[in-house]
């Protein structure tokens, strides 16, 4: 079991999961998403390669209307 | 007439850059953009909601980064740290895409910038490669410093975001334009059309304005009231004005030829 913060929320996961999978857990393939891990940028093609680890803060953002 | 603004080495035909928030909702969104004629429209970086309404339209959709050109902000951030990590976001999330909108807010009730966080972020934006057109006030000392280190537009205020207070200080804004070689665009409180216009007649390269538009009672009327504004006042600064004179003792009709008066 791993706790991991996503947006500033705690979320479980049963076992330790590659970032790409945790994007599919949570509805956002193929969405236009950037993804920050503890304060750093996780490339699109690094999602595969990169697992999360139990403490965990990911960011996750998009793009909305704004001045 | 060829008259374009260059940005960064981009040229573009609208000298109106416009925001994209405080819609009512996308269609309006877009037919307010649509109606504005701007080319370069700016975008925020926010959380993505998780696991809420999966299928709900990105704003991306209808604003294609194939069709304009996005320019990120950091609206919000009160950092210098905070609007670097956001603009990074923004780079990734945009396939690194560059030009970004820089602005470090000093406090929550007057959005007024915080120019020592907003130098230090734009030395780290600038040596990370990105190409910074920076919120700023409308000092001309802290404008010169921000060219100098880089930045490829100065964007300094007219008066407080969202206020629609209009140009307070034409005379900063003389001031600034005579300091600093890159585009000068008045970014924040344009109220109407005639605001828009009197920034262009005073010589800045461009207006960038949000809520003057997304605020109006008809958003899509007000956004091509701007265009025609920015493009009436830029018209008027390149005629260049008439001097103004008390008396002029000039009138327009030729003064030869009058009828005489029957009297006489």
């Amino acid at each position: 079991m791993i706790t991991v913060s996503i947006n500033g929320e705690p979320r479980r996961f049963p076992q330790a999961i590659s970032v790409a999978a945790f994007i599919e857990e949570m509805g956002l393939a193929g969405k236009r998403i950037a993804l920050e891990r503890n304060g750093e940028i996780v490339p699109r093609g690094m999602f595969a390669a990169q697992q999360l680890a139990d403490g965990d803060r990911l960011e996750v953002v998009v793009a909305v209307g704004g001045g | 007439m060829n008259d374009k603004l260059i940005i960064a080495g981009k040229s573009y035909s609208s000298r109106l850059l416009v925001g994209t928030g405080k819609y009512k909702d996308f269609a309006e969104t877009q037919a307010a953009v649509e109606a504005s004629g701007a080319e370069i429209i700016t975008i925020a970086i926010r959380r993505s909601n998780i696991g809420q309404n999966p299928n709900e339209p990105s704003l991306l959709e209808i604003l294609p980064p194939s069709k304009y050109m996005l320019l990120p902000n950091t609206a919000g951030c009160y950092t210098a740290d905070d609007a670097v990590r956001t603009l990074r976001l923004a780079r990734e999330l945009l396939d690194g895409h560059t030009l970004v909108k820089l602005e470090v807010l000093g406090d929550p009730q007057s959005l007024y910038p915080n120019v020592i966080e907003t130098i230090a972020a734009a030395k780290t934006l600038v040596a990370e490669g990105f190409q910074v057109m920076v919120y700023t006030s409308d000092d001309p000392i802290i404008a010169k410093q921000l060219e100098d280190i880089g930045c490829v537009a100065i964007m300094p205020l007219a008066s407080l975001i969202g206020s629609g207070m209009g140009i307070l200080n034409p005379w900063n804004l003389q001031l600034l334009m005579e300091r600093v070689q890159v585009p000068v665009i008045v970014d924040a409180g344009v109220g109407t059309a005639s605001d828009a216009a009197i920034a262009m007649e005073l010589g800045c390269d461009g207006v960038l304005m949000n809520t003057a538009i997304a605020a109006a009672q008809n958003p899509v009327l007000m956004a091509g009231a701007m265009k025609k504004a920015v493009e009436a006042g830029r018209e008027a600064y390149l005629a260049g004005r008439m001097p103004k004179k008390l008396y002029s003792a000039s009138p327009s009709s030729p003064t030869a030829g009058i009828i005489s008066s029957v009297r006489s």
